[in-house]
């Protein structure tokens, strides 16, 4: 871990305070009444995705997170667990569900995806931008009803609901943003 | 940069440039109907005036001006007595949504005057500027709707402080070095001028560093900020003429520069020398025309009203 001046960050900038990384959202510049310069800061916690104001003085120092990224190919899963292989080493990484949250059910086998790593603990997982899911229900759509922005929700394989148009059927295949969960087009139909 | 977009952001700015036009014209009719002088001094000086937290950019032999405060009270000490300049000033390492390293200061001075006369002259310009330039004497921000033609809050650093960090200001004094400006900043300025303009004044005297002690209260500086729509336009003083407790105070600031590793400026002796000869009591004042125009523009950030900013 090394350390670097305040004067030096700028959003989007990562710092590390009480053991956690903390992502800079937000840096304004401020000097009130001809005082010393402080760096009035939105900080948002990497882990956790609390928010915090925080205002630093020039003389401040902060720390900077050892972060690391992996390349990695989705496995398996295991009870809570889901197995990853480093493309690297191929050794096995696991992940708990926690730090996937519903990012889990976009997982496919072979997937290759990156791991954020703080020191040794992974934080983030990202998946592939685009993923194909099959559909395996869905009500049939209202016939006549041609309206672009009327949705319906279907089911994946793996349980999850997404909503997708209309004329998307059971045994679809669709295509998924991972970034924000949802449908993006209809790959091929059943 | 991409050339195109870059040329589309230009011509996009046609609203702030006209305005920034119309405004700096205004500014210089408010002060020759009302007898004052215009005048520049050099942009690049060899004796910066010395202040705790205010860095020159080096140029050539010398530093460029962080303000042409210094040679504006020779001029006063010469026997002119209503002054005004408008020009750029340097200052190096500021950059934030209000502060560019280059920005344009109006000063302003008035002999046989002090901040309360000055105080009454920012009344009539932002008032008259808002009315003529937006044909209104309201500025809308953050939800607000800030009335410049209400009568002005006006807060002395002390109640300020008890009222909004619920401390005294020497308690906070005595704590580390930067409590007093992080309190200011956290505490006392999110709650001034938002809807009317906000004067804070009577600051301790380690905050200013050029301003006359306030008669009654040797600890504390007769200077005041104004807060328009929530953000600070101006500072003014009444001004220090006493060249020996101006030499003494420029020593020692030298003196805590140099603990701190900041570049420490020669005295400028001529000014000095003309305190000595005899500074008549006066008035000036700072007020940042960048931040003015993005005010009466309702823009967010100076980079919004620059055609040419720093930070980008």
């Amino acid at each position: 871990m090394s350390n670097i001046s305040v004067s030096e960050l700028r959003k989007g900038a990562k710092v590390e305070m009480d053991g956690a990384p903390y992502l800079i959202t937000d840096f304004d510049f401020c000097k009130p009444g001809k005082g010393q310069a402080l760096y009035r800061c939105k900080l948002k916690n990497m882990i956790t995705g609390s928010t915090m104001d925080k205002t630093w003085r020039s003389a401040d120092k902060v720390d900077t997170p050892d972060l690391s990224n992996r390349d990695v190919t989705y496995s398996h899963s295991e009870v809570d667990m889901f197995v990853f292989m480093d493309s690297e080493t191929f050794d096995q990484i696991h992940i708990p569900a926690s730090v996937l949250g519903n990012q889990k059910y976009f997982l496919i086998e072979n997937a290759e995806c990156q791991i954020l790593f703080h020191g040794e603990k992974p934080i983030e997982v990202t998946l592939p931008i685009f993923i194909e899911k099959r559909i395996t229900h869905t009500e049939p759509g209202a016939r006549g009803d041609t309206a672009t922005n009327v949705t319906k929700p279907a089911t994946l394989d793996n349980g999850w609901e997404i909503q997708v148009p209309l004329f998307v059927n059971e045994g679809d295949l669709v295509k998924i943003d991972t970034r924000t969960g949802q449908y993006s087009e209809r790959v091929s139909k059943a | 940069m991409n050339t195109n977009s870059d040329l589309q952001r230009l011509t996009a700015l046609r609203p702030a440039l006209q305005l920034r036009a119309e405004l700096t014209a205004y500014i210089r009719a408010f002060f020759r109907d009302r007898g004052f002088l215009e005048v520049d001094t050099p942009l690049r000086l060899a004796a910066p005036a010395l202040e705790e937290f205010i860095d020159a950019e080096p140029a050539g032999t010398g530093w460029l001006r962080t303000s042409p405060e210094l040679q504006l009270k020779r001029l006063l000490a010469a026997g002119y007595d209503k002054l005004f300049q408008l020009g750029p000033c340097f200052r190096q390492g500021e950059l934030g949504r209000l502060h560019q390293p280059e920005f344009t200061m109006l000063e302003w001075y008035r002999a046989g005057a002090d901040y309360e006369a000055i105080l009454a002259d920012t009344r009539a310009l932002v008032i008259g500027a808002a009315q003529a330039l937006l044909g209104r004497t309201t500025l809308e921000r953050n939800g607000h709707t800030c009335n410049l033609a209400a009568a002005w809050d006006d807060w002395t650093v002390d109640a300020a402080f008890a009222r909004f960090a619920g401390q005294t200001v020497d308690q906070v004094l005595a704590q580390d070095d930067g409590a007093f400006e992080t309190l200011l900043v956290e505490k006392i300025e999110p709650h001034l001028g938002h809807d009317q303009p906000a004067v804070l004044r009577d600051y301790p005297l380690a905050f200013g560093a050029l301003a006359r002690r306030k008669p009654g209260r040797p600890d504390r500086a007769e200077r005041w900020e104004l807060y328009l729509a929530g953000i600070e336009l101006a500072n003014a003083y009444s001004e220090l003429t006493d060249a020996a407790e101006q030499r003494r105070r420029f020593l020692a600031c030298a003196e805590r520069r140099r603990r701190d590793g900041r570049p420490v400026y020669p005295l400028d002796e001529a000014f000095l020398a003309a305190l000595e000869a005899g500074l008549p009591p006066c008035g000036g004042i700072a007020l940042g025309v960048d931040r003015l125009l993005l005010l009466l523009a309702g823009a967010r950030d100076l980079r919004d009203v620059l055609p040419f900013p720093a930070g980008t």
